[in-house]
């Protein structure tokens, strides 16, 4: 497991896709974890002391941030990108890919951890029902969100990462899998339009 | 050339809609049990919906094991690296949820639900990449 990192020259001449050399593909890169861990911890301590301002910092900004890749991405980078020649999103998707792979799984977590325990915090969640629908169809949307990124994004962006990596990689296989990250980012967007609708009503019942 | 298919165009068992239909039944009944919050759900549904979960999991797991002529090198390089990603997001969650005093059979039955959540991940996602690649793809170093 140790070159998952991608950062380990795989063959020496190798020839270029996209203006990238192959064996510099990066698939995680490492420099950026120390942020990730730093966040992690700051989740961590905000939901050991209840530390509300931190856990409220936490939900809306990081739901803020995965709202608007998510939208930005899907509604207006994926349109783009479906246009572009596959050597020109093959180039775009190695610096971009590797970016998406520490920050989306990072803002999904942070938000949905310091959610759950500010909606404990502030009574949201005890609300009772018919207002209690609000959050059951929030729960839904994210789970609908988490089915189709885990089950079919993530997947697509981790395969072209590494048929990026191989001497001659597939064009078709690229464009292929492009599309369907194109077309699930796209739904995984309509999706964060539902949360932000309920999300707003939630905060202001 | 030698004819045979190669890692981009055999046919393979349907592992990836297998795997992503368990992790949709261990996430309903995820929501499900949330929808009751604060108060405890009703167990039998979320407990079948689990039991889903767990044996769609096992049948890929056995679906991966017969599998011949495959890139198990990168399925273990980046299932493993899944797998520790999301054993950390999971104890984070469990976490949260010790931490809000859940307690007894409610507690069991989610701890079930992240457990199946993190280990059909590193199968998804170790899959897709593997199955893309030669068999003779092994350690480059």
């Amino acid at each position: 497991m140790a070159d998952v990192t991608g950062e380990i020259p795989l063959a020496a001449p190798a020839p270029r896709v996209g203006g990238v050399n192959p064996a510099l593909v990066t698939i995680v890169p490492l420099r950026a974890l120390p942020l990730v861990a730093a966040a992690l911890a700051f989740l961590v301590t905000a939901v050991i002391g209840n530390w509300s301002w931190a856990l409220d910092f936490l939900h809306v900004a990081g739901g803020g941030l995965w709202t608007g890749v998510d939208l930005f991405v899907g509604l207006v980078i994926g349109p783009i990108l479906g246009r572009m020649s596959i050597p020109a999103r093959t180039e775009f998707a190695t610096r971009f890919m590797p970016k998406m792979l520490l920050i989306m799984p990072t803002l999904v977590i942070v938000t949905l951890a310091s959610g759950l325990q500010l909606a404990r915090l502030t009574g949201d969640l005890a609300v009772p029902y018919p207002n209690h629908w609000w959050l059951v169809a929030s729960f839904i949307v994210v789970g609908l969100m988490a089915v189709i990124a885990i089950g079919f994004l993530e997947p697509a962006n981790l395969a072209v990462l590494f048929e990026l990596k191989k001497p001659n990689p597939n064009g078709q296989l690229i464009g292929r899998l492009m599309r369907r990250f194109v077309y699930t980012a796209g739904i995984t967007g309509v999706l964060q339009i539902a949360t932000l609708i309920i999300m707003t009503r939630i905060a202001t019942w | 050339m030698s004819g045979q298919p190669t890692g981009t165009d055999r046919q393979l068992p349907p592992i990836t809609t297998v795997v992503v239909v368990s992790m949709a039944a261990v996430i309903t009944a995820g929501i499900y049990l949330a929808a009751y919050l604060p108060t405890q759900a009703p167990l039998p549904l979320p407990t079948a919906l689990v039991a889903v979960g767990v044996v769609l999991f096992l049948v890929s797991a056995v679906m991966l094991t017969r599998l011949r002529e495959f890139a198990w090198f990168r399925f273990r390089q980046v299932g493993g690296w899944v797998l520790l990603a999301y054993l950390v997001i999971v104890g984070m969650l469990e976490f949260v949820l010790v931490i809000d005093q859940t307690r007894g059979t409610l507690l069991a039955l989610l701890t079930v639900i992240l457990l199946i959540f993190a280990l059909d991940i590193p199968i998804l996602l170790g899959f897709s990449v593997a199955r893309y690649q030669e068999a003779r793809d092994s350690d480059p170093a």
